[in-house]
């Protein structure tokens, strides 16, 4: 080094320098990439790998090779074993993509009006900006209990108050609705401080001249607040979306590892991998997940634009 | 201009309808959790009490000891703590070397990395559930708090490293710079120069982790039979017989196993703050 060092023509030297700091990067990254290898990329690959197979859990060695029968195989006598032509995997993604769809869109909402008022200059501000940490900060599997308890038809404040001893979450399709409110309530929050960082960073002058053309508070928002807020707004709604998108603890915690199954698309995967030892099944289900969100990722991306970085 | 001078009636009218809305904002947020940390303090015979003799009902600590002196909820506790630490501690020094390179080193692929690292914490854990398990099977983890670690690795390293990368950025060129013409090694540089100025990042950055790994569940319930974390112990919770459901003991549970996340996040508040938008916002 020391030699190159001294060369006199100062372009080579630079050069030099770059590519001693590029080679110290590659050393600094590599621990990184191997922790990623080992636990994401081997793992990923070997689903991958799994879900051509039909294989017990217990012996994966024991594997024989099914092709695409996992996903789609119909036996002579009919009788059809590919997680695709299962009714409940259908009525597990419709539930997944009704909660995905419908929790984001409330948070979203409720996100917005919560970060409008506590950006706003009132008494008490700092101490509503403190509670709205607090959900957040809730673990979801005590969330889902709490709630669990809230629902619980002859102890809980809604399932015996509001509700009259109804049974919210014996039935699919009350407890989806049941469920979606307990998502909203724990991470409204989260979207509520991402959107009030965003809010802050807007330029207040601009506000004062929209108020001297005589603007209404409501015009600001819809043409001012709004798509300044945009690219912010966007990526909390890809992080949630995804989040959302592969659900499991809330299902799993209130309903119960089976009636999860039917509820979440990471339920039904865990249910055919882990309870029913189906490691070929399972990983086939876990695919398709993988597939589904990484589709929605690429429409998000592409469709608004989304930039990261 | 100012409507509290030129229509007074109108003024109060919506100063009064913004106030009930924060009372309604308050009370939506704060009121499941009030109503847990009250189950919590209350005698079983009490939860059939109507609302109203509920909340006047007798305090009691019995749910707490009960909670306390069980030996599955006190390993919980343990393990959870083990866990959360080893895999965070991990991710921070991983982390911080990756977001170094990242952050302050230019070099050819650096945005394929970032995009790698980025599509990691996207991609939904049950993609990796059965290779994982496979694999920590075959390393005879199964059970081990090791396993749970290793496997927690693969939301908490994405996530410092884009967290720490955004942070790296910002600090000032001029401080490495002076390192780097005193002779000093990107390793010294790094543990000399840059790491105490990182310091409220890396606060910042292993609290969120921490809180992740604190939460995680699906995991948790899948490599472990005995030695579960808390998330797992109070999702199992159970009574004597399968079909009482011990609410006290589980809310009580539950409030300790959440009232040191919510200390730790008010006192590091605008920490909090910032690192979620520089992992969230920013990408």
């Amino acid at each position: 080094m020391t030699v190159k060092a001294s060369t006199p023509v100062q372009p080579v030297r630079a050069r030099g320098i770059e590519a001693a700091r590029a080679r110290q990067a590659i050393w600094l990254l590599l621990p990184t990439l191997i922790a990623i290898a080992l636990v994401a990329g081997y793992p990923l690959y070997r689903t991958f790998y799994f879900s051509l197979f039909e294989a017990n859990l217990t012996s994966p060695d024991q594997r024989s090779f099914v092709g695409l029968g996992n996903f789609w195989f119909t036996t002579e006598d009919g009788v059809a074993l590919g997680f695709l032509q299962d009714p409940k995997w259908w009525g597990a993604v419709k539930n997944t993509l009704l909660f995905t769809v419908v929790s984001v869109f409330l948070e979203t909402v409720f996100g917005m009006i919560i970060a409008l008022v506590v950006n706003s200059a009132f008494k008490g501000r700092a101490v509503l900006r403190t509670a709205m940490l607090v959900p957040w900060a809730i673990p979801t599997v005590v969330s889902a209990q709490m709630w669990a308890y809230l629902y619980n038809d002859s102890f809980g404040l809604i399932g015996r108050g509001i509700l009259g001893g109804q049974a919210v979450l014996a039935n699919t399709d009350t407890a989806i609705w049941a469920l979606i409110a307990v998502d909203v309530w724990k991470t409204t929050s989260f979207m509520a401080l991402l959107i009030l960082a965003g809010l802050q960073s807007l330029p207040g002058d601009m506000y004062e001249a929209a108020d001297m053309d005589g603007a209404s508070k409501w015009t600001q928002f819809w043409r001012l607040t709004l798509p300044l807020l945009r690219p912010a707004l966007l990526v909390a709604l890809v992080f949630r979306s995804l989040d959302a998108l592969r659900v499991f603890d809330i299902m799993s915690v209130m309903l119960g590892n089976v009636n999860a199954a039917t509820t979440s698309m990471t339920g039904y995967a865990r249910q055919a991998l882990i309870d029913n030892q189906l490691l070929g099944l399972g990983s086939a289900v876990s695919v398709a997940v993988f597939v589904l969100i990484m589709v929605i990722v690429v429409i998000y991306v592409t469709a608004f634009r989304v930039k990261f970085d | 201009m100012n409507l509290k001078t030129t229509n007074p009636a109108l003024y109060y009218l919506q100063r009064t309808a913004f106030y009930l809305l924060v009372l309604v904002i308050a009370a939506y947020l704060l009121a499941p959790f009030f109503w847990a940390v009250l189950t919590s303090l209350r005698a079983p015979g009490d939860l059939f009490l109507a609302p109203g003799d509920f909340i006047a009902a007798k305090t009691t600590f019995s749910n707490y000891t009960q909670v306390f002196s069980n030996p599955n909820f006190q390993r919980g506790l343990l393990y959870s703590v083990v866990v959360a630490v080893g895999s965070v501690l991990i991710s921070l020094l991983l982390g911080s070397f990756a977001a170094y390179a990242l952050g302050r080193f230019k070099f050819k692929g650096k945005t394929m990395v970032l995009y790698v690292i980025l599509a990691v914490s996207v991609f939904p854990q049950i993609a990796v559930l059965s290779g994982l398990y496979t694999l920590i099977n075959n390393l005879n983890l199964y059970n081990n708090p090791l396993g749970l670690i290793l496997s927690y690795l693969i939301f908490t390293i994405p996530f410092t490293v884009w967290v720490l990368t955004s942070f790296v950025r910002d600090i000032p060129g001029e401080l490495e710079e002076a390192a780097l013409v005193d002779g000093a090694s990107p390793l010294q540089t790094l543990f000399q120069v840059l790491f105490p100025v990182m310091m409220p990042a890396l606060v910042t950055t292993g609290l969120l982790a921490f809180i992740n790994a604190w939460n995680e569940y699906l995991f948790a319930l899948t490599f472990t039979s005995t030695n579960r974390t808390v998330p797992v112990v109070i999702a199992n919770y159970s009574g004597a017989t399968q079909f009482d459901q011990p609410w006290g003991p589980i809310m009580a549970a539950s409030i300790v196993v959440t009232v040191p996340l919510i200390i730790l996040v008010l006192v590091f508040q605008r920490n909090i703050v910032s690192g979620l938008t520089a992992g969230a916002v920013k990408g």
